[in-house]
Formats: structure tokens, sequence, C-alpha cells
């Protein structure tokens, strides 16, 4: 067993475990975008950035890729965690804003500006779909090409892959390709229909929830 | 492209970790660049996904998808090469080559590029053909470059960071040249020595050009087998006291140039091992 303090908490837990779980088991909320259960862990989004060691020395690091130490300091939530974290998700608004899974974590963490140049990438190269198709699906049919700003992902050759068995347990894990963020004004990155109270399906009375992307969606929860 | 080339090269490189770089390395170095058929072979034979041997291949530069030339030039353009004035020699080459950056001359004799940086700054502007660094480049000796690269000069069998220069090679015993001015390798006179391996013996040429360890036998000698060399005008052995330090394998010595320095190579058929020692003198 190790010994580590989050937050001031300590907590003993097995050799081998990362930060991020250390902290999820004590309930310390960490976001996380390329981190998935029963996948490998990755480290490409950064969210779940912590601050780890003593003052004056500590330094940011992932915390899904790091395993815990015996006599660890961790802060998961201190202000320069939470700046470095806000900057994270600016820069990944202004990468993909049509992904509602990132337009809710904007949200989540009061994101209110995105001050980079705004570009409309269908793809965050977090590695989700890789690792799915690989550990999940033993298939092994995409992965990254490229590398720098010509890295992609896809088959080998943009091709039809052999392995693929058209599961569609990439489609399923990505976070910016399939849940579609619909809000209407291209040109700004930040949405926050879904922060504030009065979803869209209100309006659409007609359509109940048929149309409603958001789940759980408060409106229909209340009107439960 | 041959699969049974490529099956071979597979073969020689099975059972070691984190072998796929050099497998690649090996096709592109007989195919000059990396046949889609070969990438899915390697895939087959590794037991590696082809998406994970096409990431590698797509991710290092010095792998290419795309057909090259027989003889690469790459001309860095890399800050300290950039001050010195890479620019205008990579202009020249283009000029001279008829030929972009990146592209392949139409009779897919040479392959030029441009690359950013080396790690060889104090000696640039750089200029690198087929594994042979040329330093201190200007327009000048742009058009020499590109002939020595057609005449295969700086083919070597290893990347070589020495010169290639070619040797008087004559016997230690009788002093007579063992030069063949009518048979040329690499362009120059070519060693004309006479071997003898196991119950055979017929002749052997090597490169004069130091650096360069293209051996051709006309006699068939089996893998890895030593020879024994023999002086073809006074018929004396050549087999020297050392050793190679590549393959333990005994050395044969020649004297080269005037002043009777030594040049020991490696009687191994596929070693390239040598050793030249200028003070030497030979007995």
């Amino acid at each position: 067993m190790v010994n580590l303090t989050i937050n001031g908490v300590p907590v003993s837990v097995e050799k081998g475990t990362t930060v991020l779980e250390a902290a999820r088991y004590l309930g310390f909320p960490i976001p996380t975008l390329c981190h998935k259960e029963g996948l490998s862990p990755y480290g490409a989004c950064r969210l779940c950035v912590v601050e780890i060691g003593e003052a004056p020395r500590t330094r940011l690091v992932s915390s899904c890729t790091y395993p815990v130490e015996e006599g660890l300091f961790v802060r998961t939530a201190s202000e320069r965690v939470v700046k470095a974290r806000r900057i994270i998700i600016e820069l990944l608004l202004a990468s993909c804003p049509q992904s509602k899974t990132i337009q809710d974590i904007a949200s989540a963490h009061s994101v209110r500006r995105q001050r980079f140049r705004q570009e409309h990438e269908d793809c965050i190269l977090c590695g989700l779909c890789v690792r799915m198709c690989k550990e999940q699906m033993m298939a092994g049919a995409i992965g990254f090409r490229g590398r720098g700003r010509s890295r992609s992902l896809g088959t080998p050759f943009d091709v039809k892959s052999d392995v693929c068995r058209l599961c569609g347990g990439c489609m399923e894990v990505c976070p910016a390709c399939q849940a579609r963020c619909t809000y209407n004004e291209p040109e700004k990155a930040i949405c926050g229909a879904c922060a504030n109270l009065s979803p869209p399906c209100i309006e659409k009375e007609p359509f109940h929830d048929m149309m409603c992307y958001m789940t759980p969606c408060v409106a229909c929860e209340i009107k439960k | 492209m041959n699969s049974e080339e490529i099956e071979k090269i597979v073969e020689h490189h099975t059972g070691r970790q984190g072998s796929i770089m050099t497998i690649l390395e090996d096709i592109q170095s007989k195919f000059h660049y990396l046949p889609e058929e070969a990438l899915r072979i390697v895939a087959h034979r590794t037991g590696r996904s082809l998406v994970d041997i096409y990431g590698v291949a797509t991710f290092y530069k010095a792998f290419s998808l795309k057909p090259r030339g027989k003889h690469l030039i790459s001309c860095c353009l890399g800050t300290a090469c950039h001050v010195r004035g890479g620019q205008a020699i990579a202009e020249e080459f283009q000029r001279q080559l008829h030929v972009a950056a990146g592209e392949t001359t139409a009779d897919n004799e040479i392959t030029f590029e441009t690359v950013n940086c080396l790690g060889a700054c104090a000696l640039g502007p750089i200029v690198v053909s087929d594994g042979h660094y040329s330093a201190n480049v200007n327009a000048r000796k742009v058009g020499q470059i590109i002939r020595h690269t057609k005449a295969g000069v700086y083919r070597t069998s290893g990347d070589s960071t020495h010169d290639t220069f070619p040797l008087e090679v004559s016997c230690p015993h009788c002093r007579r040249s063992l030069l063949d001015n009518e048979n040329r390798l690499g362009g120059y006179p070519s060693v004309r020595i006479r071997v003898s391996a196991e119950d055979r013996s017929g002749w052997a040429r090597f490169s004069s050009l130091y650096g360069n360890f293209v051996k051709r036998y006309e006699i068939d000698v089996p893998e890895n087998a030593m020879v024994a060399l023999f002086c073809p005008h006074c018929s004396s052995n050549l087999q020297g006291d050392g050793r190679c330090v590549q393959c333990n394998a005994p050395m044969a010595d020649v004297r080269v140039n005037e002043k009777g320095s030594v040049l020991s190579i490696c009687t191994r058929k596929e070693c390239s091992g040598h050793m030249l020692d200028l003070n030497g003198t030979t007995k």
C-alpha cells in the first residue's frame, strides 16, 4: 500500500494506482476527456492535470498517467490547476467548438471566452477510438498517421481496413465527431445553451424529447 | 517488387523486440521506398497490425511511401546552414537537377530533398548524398556532388562519415600494382586479387575507394567463409598478423601509396572490417 495526501486528506491505495483513480476514490472530481475505464491511460487531453509536490517546488502532471508515490502531496483544484485547466478547455474549444462533450466541460468550468484562433476540426487526436479499436475490439484497424501538423487519424493508405468489422466502437467513444453541439452561431466558440436552465426542447414542444440531445435533460427531469 | 526479398528481410530480424524500424530501414535501402505490399507483409509476418507499421512509416521523414530515385541528396536548411547560404545551394541543386525539393529526376536517378537540421551545424552548409556528408558546400561544388552521386562514389555499405578517396594499392611483397584499369568499380580502377576458398580459386575485385566496401568474387564463396588472398604477380599470401575488430577473422595486408602505408582488409566474405595504418611499414 502507498500512502499519499490528496487535497489534505491522507489516503492509502494499492501500488500501481494512478493519482486520478485515487482522487476519484476519495470523491474529488477531476475532469477527463481522453480517459475511459477499460482503456489504457494515454494523457493526451491534459484536462486531468493536478499539482503535485510541496511548495515552492510543485509541478503539473496529468493524473491519469501518474502512478501514486509514497508521501506524495496532490492538489486537484488549486489556483494553478484551475487556471491551466481553463486554458486547456479554451484550446479544445478553439479546435473543436461543435463537440458537445467539450461544450459541456466548458460550461461546467465556467469558461466564458475563447482567445485563440478559431478552427473547426473534427478530431482532437485524443486517441480514444484508436485504443477502443485495439484494446476492446481487438481489431487495430485505425491509428495515428504522420506527425506534427499533419498528424491524422484513419486507416492505413486511406482504404477500408481488412480488420475493421464496422462495430462502431470508435464512433461510440469519440468526444468530437458524434455528439454534436447544435448551437446556431458558428462564429461563437462557446455555446452555453446547456449551461442555462432553459434547454432548447422547451421551445420545441411538439417534438418532446425526440430532438433533444441532452442526457440527462434538465427540462425532462423537471417534467417527470 | 519481390515479396520473397521482403520475407527474407523480415526473417532476418524476427525474434527481436522493436525490430520494426530496422526492418523498414532495410526495405527502404533495398527498394528506395516502402511499397504498400511490403508494409502488409511486414505487418503479417511480425504479427503487428498494419496501422502500427503504417504509423511508424509515416511518422519518420526518413521513410518514404512514394518511389524514390536510386540516390538521395539532402540539403540542410537548418538555421546554421541557412545563414551560411544553404538556401542558395538548395536552389542550385534544383536548377541543375531540374526538380523541386522532394521530387525525383525524370530518369529515376536522384531524389532531392531539403531537411531541417542534420545536427552538424559547425560543418554547414551540409549536403548529404547517399549517407555521405559533404561539409562547407558552396554553389561551385554542387555539380561535382551530383556527378559523384550518379557515379555511385558515395554509395557505401553503411553510413560512413569518412570521405571516400581512391587508394593506390600494391602488393607488399613484390610492390607491383594491384589496380586493374580496365575493370572499374564506382568509376575508379578495381583492385584485382587472386583468392582461394576451400578447394576453389579465382579472382576477386575490390573497390579501390576507401570507405566503399564493394567486394566482388568471381568464384562461389559460401557466406561468411574466410578466403585466402594472393598477389596475382608474385603469388605470395597476403595474410597479415592482425585480426578483424568486427569479426575476428584474419586480416590481409596490402600496401597503399608510395610511403608504404598498410591497409588491412578482413578476409571474411561479408565483413567490411578494414584498417588503414598510414604510419605502418610493410615487411
